[in-house]
């Protein structure tokens, strides 16, 4: 019971970071049909964004370590979502209209492109970070196991919820939000409307581009070492997230977040580590088998 | 208010306008008939931007607009319920009206909502449904009604009577006239039902195959033997 619930809690905040991130998939594709196969990147730029901006701070502000956050938190969110728009701006607009393989190849392009610049301007070793969040509880304690809830996974958990209700209020409450959907359900005719399609979806790449920012800084504080591949199979995972909850659904995102989150540490917990990733992507595999729309997707039906 | 010069368009490397030459007058109401594929939806999107025209002129109040933006276009006053009404099936009644507002100026939005709401009061009993869940005849008054919220001065209607009930269309068409007539709007119309349309606009154009073939006013027209058999066979004057 006790070995559960620290799963529980391990996999939620797993989850809640791949979450974060396969958002940035999800409206990427719901907008303009496309998988952003450089979001992973986007995702790696931010964690280094985020520690460098870290070290920055408390190197010039003194050693306060909530300063320090605070900074890399804004530093990421700015950067990296003038990535996400730069990288839409240069690699997908000019392809608009063109085959839906040109922009797909662009992203994976784009992908190459952004772990080679980490790689050369940040060197190729593995970037560690001192645990700076310290703390936490101890829920409860079994015969020979101790249910630990770090004050680290506590922040993870109630950023993410703040920033999901905070994009969901955005989507479904304020003009931007309704002229994504309305971009999203019918390009051509939001145009005709007046509203200025290519800015919506510059702003839907921002979007997307800042909570994956904020999974890289979390990350970074959660594992401690970044390097500049770790864009590769995070990137692989949100995706998948993202198709398991129903690629095009914000709540399906997120949800699949959660789930892939949960697969992996029971199954890491349970039966062994080395095979999580075939785990999770196994799951993966079943659940297009039987909804192959995933699990929140809605159908593609063309109504006429 | 509107002058289409020498009008080329096409998709592609098919060319669907050769040269078309029209005008609507402010106040009017003029349609534009024509067989299917005669090229008027073509018309109607190529002086919105989209596609581009490949040669000659839009001019709206003598400002050039064919190399404008689509949605630079519908700042200047122009608003256009396309073919197929092209609802927002997953936003709401209210939300589609709001996207119509997107040009708008925001304090005027509640008079405009009222307005639209008094002329198709069907939409205020169906304002938090989804725009995919009404009928064909609701969604057409939606597609009019989002249009009517940008306060333009020229609406541009593609087909509203496609696919609706002769019943619905008659209203649609009553609908049509009241909004010129009492909201000032200049209306050019497209349709493939000849006879009401060419009943009630004050001018018409017939299309054949991308080109202007005949214009002239909606009585002149309804009383050509040419139209008479080619458009209005099949006694639809019902």
């Amino acid at each position: 019971m006790e070995y559960f619930l620290q799963q529980l809690i391990n996999g939620l905040t797993l989850g809640a970071i791949y979450g974060l991130i396969a958002i940035g998939y999800t409206m990427v594709y719901g907008i303009i049909g496309m998988i952003n196969f450089a979001h992973g990147e986007v995702y790696m730029l931010g964690a280094f964004i985020a520690l460098i901006a870290y070290l920055v701070s408390t190197l010039v502000g003194g050693q306060s370590v909530a300063l320090g956050l605070m900074a890399a938190l804004l530093a990421t969110m700015l950067f990296t979502g003038l990535w996400g728009w730069a990288i839409e701006r240069v690699a997908y607009r000019p392809l608009r209209g063109a085959p839906k393989l040109a922009p797909l190849i662009s992203a994976i392009g784009m992908s190459i492109v952004l772990q080679n610049f980490a790689q050369i301007s940040q060197g190729a070793r593995v970037k560690p970070l001192p645990p700076v969040i310290g703390g936490g509880f101890e829920l409860m304690t079994g015969d020979d196991f101790t249910v630990s809830l770090s004050s680290l996974q506590i922040v993870i958990m109630v950023v993410t919820v703040v920033l999901m209700a905070l994009f969901t209020w955005i989507i479904t409450r304020t003009p931007l939000g309704r002229a994504q959907r309305a971009t999203e359900q019918d390009m051509k005719m939001a145009a005709l409307l007046g509203v200025d399609v290519d800015r919506v979806i510059s702003a839907t790449f921002v979007m997307g581009a800042v909570l994956a920012s904020v999974a890289g800084l979390m990350v970074t504080l959660y594992y401690g070492v970044i390097d500049f591949y770790i864009g590769f199979l995070a990137g692989i995972k949100a995706f998948t997230a993202a198709v398991l909850g129903g690629i095009g659904s914000l709540p399906g995102a997120m949800l699949g977040g959660l789930l892939l989150g949960l697969i992996e540490a029971f199954w890491s917990g349970y039966f062994s580590i080395e095979y999580k990733d075939v785990a999770a992507f196994s799951i993966l595999v079943l659940v297009l088998l039987f909804r192959p729309t995933g699990l929140l997707g809605r159908p593609e039906v063309e109504k006429i | 208010m509107l002058k289409v010069e020498n009008l080329h368009s096409g998709y592609g490397r098919i060319q669907a306008l050769h040269g078309i030459d029209l005008e609507v007058g402010q106040g009017e109401i003029v349609t534009l008939i024509g067989a299917n594929g005669a090229g008027k939806t073509t018309l109607l999107m190529t002086i919105c931007g989209n596609p581009r025209a490949t040669q000659g002129r839009v001019l709206l109040d003598g400002t050039d607009i064919t190399r404008l933006p689509t949605h630079k276009i519908a700042r200047l006053g122009l608003a256009h319920s396309p073919e197929g009404r092209r609802i927002f099936p997953r936003m709401s009644v209210l939300e589609n009206l709001q996207m119509g507002a997107v040009v708008a100026d925001p304090r005027h939005f509640s008079d405009d909502l009222d307005r639209v709401l008094t002329l198709f009061p069907r939409l205020q009993e169906r304002l938090n449904q989804r725009g995919g869940t009404l009928s064909g005849g609701e969604q057409q008054m939606l597609a009019i009604g989002r249009a009517l919220m940008s306060r333009p001065a020229l609406l541009l209607l593609d087909e509203p009577s496609l696919g609706l009930a002769p019943l619905v269309v008659r209203h649609i068409f009553d609908l049509i006239a009241k909004i010129n007539a009492e909201q000032k709007v200049t209306v050019f119309l497209v349709e493939q039902n000849a006879f009401h349309a060419l009943k009630l606009a004050h001018r018409g154009y017939v299309m054949v195959n991308g080109r202007i073939a005949l214009a002239g006013s909606g009585a002149e027209l309804l009383a050509n033997p040419e139209i008479r058999s080619h458009y209005l066979e099949g006694g639809v004057q019902a």
